[in-house]
C-alpha cells in the first residue's frame, strides 16, 4: 500500500503573504521623534521680574514681525544665507570688537517674534540660532556638528557625555525666546 | 534581410519560488518598525523641516501636542486648535492634561517628560506661546518642535 504524504498547498502562501503586508503598509506611520529641542524658563510667578541689566553690546536681537519679516540687530533684512557666521563670530567674539559680545557666557541671542509670525518662519530661525551653537559645540569637542547632537540625544553613554561636556564647556546655549508682540492675529 | 535570429532559447521566467521568502522578510520589517496609530489626527500636519534635529530617545517619556487648523474646518472653523489624545482641548486644560502625562510616568521620571509639539507650519507663533506659558506653569519644561529633516544643507 503506498503511504501517501500529507502536504500542506502553498501555492497561496505569497497571497497571504501579500495580504498581511498590505494591511502593515496601509496601516503604518513611522514614529517621528526628531526634532528641535529647547528647554523653557522656569514658570512664570516663580521667577519675580528683576531688572537685570544687559550690555547692548551682549546682545544678538533678532526680531519677527507679523508678515514673517526679519529686524536683525535693528536692521531689515531679507537674506539670511551668512546670518549663522554672524551669530558664531558674535558668541566666539570675546571681547575683541567692541561692538560685539564680551564672551560666550555673557552672549545672548534674543528671540522675539509676534503672535501672527508663522511656525513655519519660527522653526527656520530658531534651527539657524541653534545650528550656530551646535557648530560651535562640534568645534570645540573636536566632532563633526551631526555627531556632537547624536551625543547630546542619548547623555545615558559616558562616550556621549563626554563629547557633550567637552563641547558645552564655558558656552551655554543663551537663546532668550521672548513672549511675543501682539500685532497679528 | 532575414539575418536576425535568436541567440538563445534560454527560458525567460523569473523564479517566484522565493516570492513568498522576499514577502515574508519585507511583511517581518513592517510588522516590527510598525507603530500602530493610536489616535487619528484631526488637524492639518504639514510639519516645517530643520537641520539641527535631535532625536528624543525614550518613546515613553515623550506627550504629544498637535496643533493645527482642524481637517473638518466645517465643523471646528479655521482657527488652529490644540489636539491631545484624541479630543481638542483649550489652552486652560494643559496644565490638568500635563500632570495626567505625568501620572503616567514612574515617579522619578515625572521631571523627564518631554512634551513634543507636532506643529503645522501655517499655525501662528501667538497660540504657541500660550501653550508654552501653560507647559511653564505644569512644570513641564522640556520642549520639542517635531520637524522633518531638511536634507538640503545639513552638511552645514
Amino acid at each position: 500500500m503506498a503511504r501517501s504524504t500529507p502536504e500542506i498547498p502553498n501555492a497561496s502562501m505569497a497571497d497571504i503573504a501579500f495580504l498581511l503586508l498590505t494591511f502593515f503598509l496601509v496601516t503604518t506611520t513611522m514614529p517621528n521623534n526628531r526634532g528641535l529641542s529647547i528647554a523653557l524658563p522656569p514658570p512664570p510667578e516663580a521667577t519675580p521680574p528683576e531688572d537685570i541689566k544687559i550690555q547692548e553690546r551682549n546682545m544678538f536681537k533678532i526680531q519677527i514681525n507679523s508678515s514673517d519679516a526679519l529686524l536683525i540687530e535693528g536692521e531689515p533684512r531679507e537674506d539670511i544665507s551668512t546670518l549663522k557666521d554672524e551669530i558664531k563670530a558674535f558668541v566666539l567674539n570675546n571681547g575683541r570688537d567692541p561692538a560685539s559680545s564680551d564672551n560666550p557666557e555673557k552672549a545672548i541671542v534674543s528671540f522675539k517674534t509676534d503672535r501672527g509670525t508663522s511656525h513655519r518662519r519660527f522653526i527656520e530661525l530658531l534651527d539657524i540660532i541653534q545650528g550656530a551653537y551646535y557648530d560651535i559645540y562640534a568645534e570645540q569637542a573636536g566632532v563633526t556638528n551631526e555627531k556632537f547632537r547624536e551625543a547630546a540625544s542619548d547623555l545615558s553613554v559616558p562616550e556621549n557625555k563626554a563629547i557633550y561636556e567637552k563641547g558645552r564647556a564655558g558656552i551655554p546655549l543663551n537663546i532668550s525666546i521672548a513672549d511675543p508682540t501682539k500685532v497679528g492675529n | 534581410m532575414g539575418k536576425f535570429k535568436k541567440k538563445t532559447n534560454a527560458k525567460q521566467d523569473i523564479p517566484t519560488s522565493s516570492m513568498p521568502d522576499v514577502v515574508f522578510m519585507l511583511l517581518f520589517f513592517f510588522m516590527v518598525t510598525t507603530e500602530l496609530r493610536e489616535t487619528s489626527i484631526e488637524v492639518k500636519q504639514q510639519i516645517p523641516k530643520a537641520t539641527q534635529l535631535r532625536k528624543l530617545m525614550r518613546k515613553g517619556l515623550v506627550a504629544n501636542l498637535y496643533i493645527g487648523e482642524p481637517v473638518k474646518s466645517q465643523q471646528f472653523g479655521k482657527e488652529p486648535k490644540i489636539q491631545a489624545d484624541d479630543v481638542f482641548i483649550d489652552t486652560k486644560d494643559i496644565v490638568r492634561w500635563v500632570n495626567e502625562q505625568k501620572a503616567k510616568l514612574d515617579e522619578v521620571e515625572r521631571d523627564q517628560l518631554t512634551v513634543a509639539l507636532k506643529v503645522d507650519r501655517d499655525a501662528k507663533r501667538g497660540l504657541i506661546s500660550d501653550v508654552e506659558t501653560e507647559l511653564r506653569k505644569a512644570n513641564a519644561r522640556k520642549l520639542l518642535y517635531t520637524t522633518l529633516e531638511d536634507k538640503e544643507d545639513s552638511e552645514n
